[in-house]
């Protein structure tokens, strides 16, 4: 488990130096990245939630902290979205889709491209729905950023 | 203008583009900008009470992002917010100077590909051998989309450049580098995948704006069915010549 979020933790900030993101923002990215992927990791081995469920929370998660971090830093917040989302992205399923189909095995094709739709869409329901909450939610963590960044969106 | 031109060929979501051109305008007195932003092109009009009206359209070619460009723009929008600007001929010379952020060294980004790719296969169960062999396929594929996937057009460079992750994968294999090969390629195809369109494709569909939306998210759609096409194609290819021998 703990090679396992150092590696999300590097490999969101390669990907972080890949997009341009400035070099001051690499661990908030790493942080956000591995945080993601514990999320996705305990909610799949501890409980009994599908893998789109566990992206769905792990993809909340992200997004709330990346906000939290956009707030703070005073900064857009989808320099950390796109970053930290990229754990939860399911290469492995659409590679297994991929492989499948070529193979002729249809059922197992459409059975992981489908869990990999699934999967994408529990993402994107996460973004959504974080995205929705109010500014003002979370400003009222740091009252004293609040103050000086007035209305100004993040 | 020019803030809205640099932050959406960077990656900026549709709302911050609007929003950050709008602040600008109000703060120097153009008090009935309007804005029409979609994701390939602006549409402005602005003027001050009853002076004539300035209209400008300008299109905006999709290009790689630098999501620093973004983060600076949005700097200096808060910092004319807050007066630091007094003419708007240092917001325009700012603003060049923005535009000209060089992007991160050619060779520090290859690194980063193949680092990054390393790094997920491990995620994705590999182990050391695998990593090892991920990072090669990582390297070679951004060094052909840098030097020959950006003359070509989008859906050939990323069905070329999945084909060309699963051949440096098969190789390794064949040499003995690295024994699974599921983690390997679906780590390496990971610099493919189309990250920011989809993010803000995401985005923009939520904030209403969706004839972006859907552009940007047709976009990242496309790519990952690009992906997934090289991939099939060079699986069919080594079966084809390796007598169907199952992997």
């Amino acid at each position: 488990m703990i090679v396992e979020l150092i590696a999300a933790a590097c490999g969101t900030i390669a990907f972080a130096l890949l997009f341009g993101v400035p070099r001051k923002y690499y661990l908030y990215c790493g942080a956000i990245g591995a945080a993601g992927w514990l999320a996705y990791g305990l909610l799949v081995g501890l409980t009994s939630v599908g893998a789109a469920t566990a992206s769905f929370f792990a993809t909340a998660l992200v997004v709330l902290l990346c906000r939290f971090t956009a707030v703070l830093e005073r900064c857009p917040a989808t320099i950390f979205v796109i970053t930290g989302i990229f754990p939860l992205v399911p290469g492995a399923k659409i590679y297994w889709a991929a492989y499948y189909l070529v193979t002729d095995q249809l059922g197992e094709a459409v059975t992981s491209g489908f869990s990999a739709l699934k999967i994408m869409i529990a993402i994107v329901l996460g973004i959504v729905v974080i995205f929705e909450l109010p500014h003002r939610f979370f400003h009222l963590h740091f009252r004293r950023t609040a103050d000086e960044a007035g209305g100004a969106k993040h | 203008m020019e803030a809205g031109h640099i932050l959406l060929q960077n990656g900026a979501e549709i709302s911050r583009v609007e929003e950050t051109m709008e602040r600008i305008c109000r703060h120097y007195g153009v008090d009935s900008g309007e804005f029409f932003v979609l994701s390939n092109g602006i549409f402005t009009t602005g003027g001050h009470g009853s002076d004539h009206s300035y209209a400008r359209v300008q299109h905006i070619p999709v290009r790689g992002a630098q999501l620093d460009k973004v983060v600076a723009v949005n700097q200096l929008s808060r910092e004319i917010a807050d007066g630091k600007y007094e003419h708007i001929e240092d917001v325009e010379q700012r603003l060049r100077e923005i535009d000209r952020m060089p992007p991160a060294k050619k060779w520090l980004q290859v690194l980063a590909s193949g680092a990054g790719s390393a790094f997920f296969c491990i995620l994705m169960g590999g182990g050391a051998a695998d990593g090892l062999a991920a990072f090669v396929a990582g390297v070679l594929l951004y060094i052909f989309e840098l030097y020959i996937g950006a003359h070509l057009s989008k859906i050939v460079s990323n069905i070329s450049g999945g084909m060309l992750v699963v051949l440096v994968c098969l190789g390794c294999y064949r040499l003995g580098l690295g024994g699974k090969l599921s983690p390997m390629i679906s780590g390496a195809i990971m610099p493919l995948v189309p990250g920011i369109a989809f993010t803000n494709g995401i985005r923009d569909i939520a904030d209403g704006d969706y004839i972006s939306g859907a552009v940007r998210l047709l976009d990242a759609i496309l790519v990952f069915l690009c992906i997934a096409i090289g991939v099939g194609v060079m699986f069919t290819i080594y079966h084809g010549l390796m007598g169907g021998v199952m992997l």
